[in-house]
């Protein structure tokens, strides 16, 4: 079993479209990587100077991971990854 | 005393009920702060008032100015109401993707609407209303995402509130839009109870509205303060929509959308403290009624049929 990672429009054009795809790794870091090696160029997308994209959110179960250890989080088989651009709300 | 010398002044000072069905223990409690119960029927009447209060403070507001704001729906609809009573003008910018009756409320208070498309949501509108306010120099933005007037409405009102109904508070959740609710009610909140937990609970919508054309016009409210969050949960239509029902049906609140997606956070927090034998007291926002969006059909009926629905309409 691995993570899946739910891609947002923006950036599948480094994945032929696809809006979900699967990677492995301990940390959001390694998994990051992970997805780099399949899908050429889109960790320069998600990470700017060692952290995330100031516009970039990344959700590990549905929370973000900028509370629980940003691209040294934890993840595990199973869990679904959700990457989104920052909207405005209100 | 419940007596006021306006319409405006019954502002503030709402409910906090505990909601002893939902709550998972009777150590884990769950509480509700009814922020419908301000003159518009939602939260951003604090907001709008503080924000138009400090603008006639600076001199920025004459009698007979026109005002313009990016909104989604409740600071527009709070925003016309004081507007009218105070004598100003009101352009609203709002994505056409929001319910009929924010249309129809925002032209019945006499204001003007703007539609900005909806792919992109509130990006496009706070695009637009920069745009429009460009072109007329004389109009005056209040820019709900970066006027320290929203924060500090929460911060002096709502917080105090809280804590002075539920001083044993351990837990504070609360959408995140404009974030001016969750830093200024959490910032009043952590200055006095270091403790406290804040927890954002932000809608997760259908592609549509994350449709950007790059990155780098992502939006980031200058009011956010990352600082006084301890987490941040991002809630998708259904759940949403599924806590929605749920508070209905068993505490009988009948709330907006987006106060489901606040469900859907708190209860996660109460569980997790229930299960490790913590307790404790975890208040929640209630921003608005769930009047406004009774024609998108969200309240009755196949509730994936609704979720999916909902999910290309801008609900929080």
């Amino acid at each position: 079993m691995a993570v899946s990672v739910s891609i947002p429009t923006i950036l599948r054009t480094h994945t032929d479209g696809a809006k979900t795809v699967e990677a492995s790794g301990g940390t959001l870091a390694q998994l990051i990587d992970d997805l780099d090696g399949r899908y050429l160029g889109i960790k320069a997308r998600l990470v700017t100077d060692g952290s995330l994209h100031r516009f970039v959110n990344v959700y590990v179960n549905d929370e973000d991971v900028r509370f629980s250890g940003g691209l040294q989080a934890a993840v595990a088989d199973g869990d679904t990854v959700t990457i989104l651009p920052a909207v405005a709300g209100g | 005393m419940a007596r006021y010398d306006s319409p405006l002044d019954a502002l503030g000072d709402t409910p906090l009920v505990c909601l002893p069905r939902l709550s998972p223990t009777n150590s884990v409690r769950l509480w509700a702060k009814l922020e419908d119960r301000n003159p518009t029927g939602s939260v951003k009447d604090r907001v709008a008032q503080a924000m138009l209060r400090a603008a006639e403070r600076d001199g920025r507001l004459r009698p007979g100015a026109t005002i313009i704001e990016p909104t989604s729906g409740n600071t527009g609809i709070s925003l016309a109401m004081a507007a009218r009573l105070r004598g100003y003008h009101l352009v609203c910018v709002m994505p056409e993707n929001t319910s009929a009756e924010r249309r129809e409320l925002l032209a019945a208070y006499g204001a003007r609407v703007v539609l900005s498309p909806a792919a992109g949501g509130s990006n496009q509108a706070v695009a637009v209303a920069r745009q429009l306010a460009a072109e007329n120099p004389d109009w005056v933005m209040l820019y709900q995402y970066g006027n320290p007037a929203n924060a500090d409405a929460h911060y002096h009102t709502t917080g105090p509130e809280i804590l002075r109904d539920l001083p044993w508070i351990t837990h504070f959740v609360a959408g995140l839009g404009t974030t001016g609710t969750l830093v200024g009610a959490g910032r009043f909140l952590r200055e006095h109870k270091p403790d406290v937990q804040v927890i954002a609970a932000e809608p997760r919508y259908g592609e549509l509205v994350y449709g950007l054309r790059n990155l780098d016009e992502g939006f980031v409210p200058e009011l956010y303060d990352p600082d006084v969050l301890t987490g941040r949960f991002s809630v998708g239509s259904l759940d949403a929509l599924r806590r929605t029902r749920e508070l209905l049906e068993v505490e009988g609140i009948f709330a907006g959308i987006s106060t489901g997606a606040v469900l859907h956070a708190a209860l996660a927090v109460a569980e997790k403290a229930a299960g490790v034998g913590d307790a404790a007291d975890v208040v929640f926002v209630v921003a608005d009624g769930g009047w406004k969006y009774l024609s998108t059909g969200a309240y009755t009926g196949d509730l994936k049929e609704a979720a999916e629905r909902l999910d290309s309409q801008l609900w929080a």
